[in-house]
């Protein structure tokens, strides 16, 4: 490598890059190309991090509050939804506050996820097309920018419990824990999967809104799996009330039965199947759609 | 290791999806209906890049030459891994950077300080390394005070030199340059000509599109004349350009007494 010229104080990048591609790639090497884009991807962490936190900090530079306007509207909501589906399906105020605001704190994740995701590479195409960087950091960074909010947010279902002081067993939230691990790698996978697809097909974007907007209403978010008594089996073929099931239940005290972590594992496996195989497939071409 | 890029049968091309064209419907409706298939397949395609094939070793400095799409930048951005090739193959090695957008990855709600780390981490940086480019970059920029404000409230004379320090602050094995770097040659400092003939002298391969005849003949030993997408001609630079423009050309008076006072000539000392 050539010396630093005199006079200039010239950094040297910190590694060499062998670049290799080529046309016409058999499945095998695609299927390397795009495990060494995730590697990779997931290897720039600390650039993740910086990036998801320059996001929120930039959407709240100069405001007194900050992030914490987040929590502040989510705890508006669930006080005000509280009350009056609380009267409306005449539930217990002390039971129906903690329940609503977990599940709205969590689903705010979910329903944000998912439409940031349709922008993970369309927003980012000046980056995309200046420099070659892995497509994976730019979904990651959309999973840790929600994660951040999540935390904010965290703060309402604190409140809601200290207020009403209901506490729910301590000896199963640990459960929450895998069911975490489980949302990140779906959410990783979400935001490759409609990043992509986004990035090729408009029409995308608004179907997806309509979806989530059903799924709000279909996945017990705002009532209780109880209220439909018998036919609660038919939750287990929602995907998004398994998966939503497999960290609220341990928060709230009530694990998920083993149907429903089966279906959220097996819902899982699913995403990441077609998500793998979309991603192999159009990995190349992400660049020539933005 | 030694640098070298190999483009072997390289064709590029990109996708029209205009109008309705690129919605869902016409997706569905083509795989369904075979009147639509075969308009799937007539789709709009424009040819960026056809059959270009090219090598380069340490010590080439290669000029880019060609009319206003003739594919230049896109044939840079290839070579950056930016864009996969649809046919044929590119091979680079050696450290690369690329200076195809001025305002690459810069936020203007970021300070200054913010944006030399963001870029310092998207180079793959460590801490020190950062602390060092900042420092480096600030001097060079003269920003002093405003490092730590907003890009937003910078003068423009300002944001062209953080960006310009920014690109410039890391020498790589192999610099792929795009011509907007040298856009402002005429009111450009001199101190911004010495630091970019620094970099450009410390790469091992040097790739540079421009018009500029002067940074053509100087600093490259080799030229390619890019038409509609295919090498029209490779050869030496003053050769090529007389083709390309058309009439025999020389360096200018101006850069000739540059080069006999200041003795910089970067194409040489590759």
């Amino acid at each position: 490598m050539a010396p630093p010229m005199e006079g200039s104080s010239h950094l040297q990048p910190s590694e060499n890059v062998v670049l290799d591609l080529a046309a016409d790639q058999s499945w095998g090497e695609r299927n390397r190309a795009a495990w060494r884009d995730v590697c990779d991807g997931l290897a720039q962490w600390r650039l993740v991090w910086t990036l998801a936190w320059l996001d929120i900090r930039l959407k709240y530079r100069g405001s007194v509050l900050g992030p914490f306007w987040l929590t502040l509207s989510t705890g508006a909501m669930v006080a005000a939804m509280g009350i009056l589906y609380a009267v409306l399906f005449r539930l217990e105020l002390r039971d129906y506050i903690p329940y609503l605001g977990l599940s709205l704190v969590l689903w705010g994740f979910v329903g944000a996820l998912v439409s940031d995701a349709c922008g993970a590479f369309t927003t980012n195409q000046g980056m995309i097309r200046s420099v070659r960087m892995p497509f994976t950091l730019y979904a990651a960074r959309i999973v840790v920018r929600n994660l951040i909010i999540l935390g904010h947010n965290a703060v309402v279902v604190v409140v809601a419990n200290l207020v009403l002081w209901t506490w729910p067993p301590a000896g199963v939230a640990w459960l929450a824990l895998p069911g975490m691990v489980l949302w990140l790698a779906v959410s990783l996978s979400l935001a490759l999967l409609l990043g992509a697809l986004c990035a090729r097909l408009h029409d995308i974007p608004p179907i997806v809104a309509n979806v989530m907007q059903m799924a709000f209403f279909l996945s017990a978010v705002i009532w209780k799996p109880e209220q439909l008594d018998d036919r609660q089996w038919m939750l287990a073929l929602n995907p998004f009330f398994c998966l939503l099931e497999v960290v609220r239940g341990p928060l709230f005290g009530t694990p998920p039965s083993l149907l429903v972590v089966g279906c959220a594992l097996g819902y899982s496996a699913v995403l990441f199947a077609i998500t793998w195989l979309v991603f192999v497939r159009v990995r190349g071409r992400i660049a020539f759609w933005l | 290791m030694t640098s070298s890029i190999d483009v072997e049968g390289l064709s590029l091309s990109f996708p029209l999806y205009h109008g309705n064209a690129r919605s869902l419907k016409k997706t569905v409706l083509s795989t369904v209906t075979g009147r639509m298939a075969a308009d799937n397949r007539n789709r709009v395609v424009v040819e960026a890049l056809r059959d270009v094939n090219l090598a380069l070793r340490p010590g080439d400095r290669l000029a880019l030459v060609g009319g206003n799409g003739a594919g230049k930048t896109t044939l840079l951005r290839a070579m950056a891994g930016i864009y996969e090739p649809v046919a044929g193959r590119v091979r680079v090695q050696g450290s690369l950077n690329a200076l195809v957008d001025p305002h690459l990855g810069m936020n203007p709600e970021l300070t200054g300080r913010e944006n030399i780390m963001l870029r310092g981490m998207y180079l793959g940086l460590d801490k020190k390394a950062i602390e060092g480019l900042a420092e480096d970059v600030a001097a060079f920029a003269e920003l002093t005070d405003f490092l730590d404000l907003p890009v937003r409230i910078y003068s423009s004379g300002m944001i062209v030199r953080l960006g310009f320090a920014l690109a410039t602050s890391v020498q790589p094995q192999v610099l792929l340059m795009d011509e907007w770097f040298l856009a402002g040659d005429a009111g450009f400092m001199e101190k911004a000509r010495v630091r970019l003939e620094n970099l450009v002298r410390g790469v091992e391969i040097l790739v540079l599109s421009s018009h500029a005849t002067d940074v053509v003949l100087q600093w490259c030993t080799r030229a390619l004349w890019m038409d509609q997408g295919r090498v029209r001609a490779d050869g030496p630079p003053a050769e090529v350009l007389s083709a390309y423009l058309g009439h025999p050309v020389q360096l200018s008076e101006w850069a000739q007494q540059r080069m006999a006072t200041t003795g910089s000539d970067p194409g040489e000392a590759g």
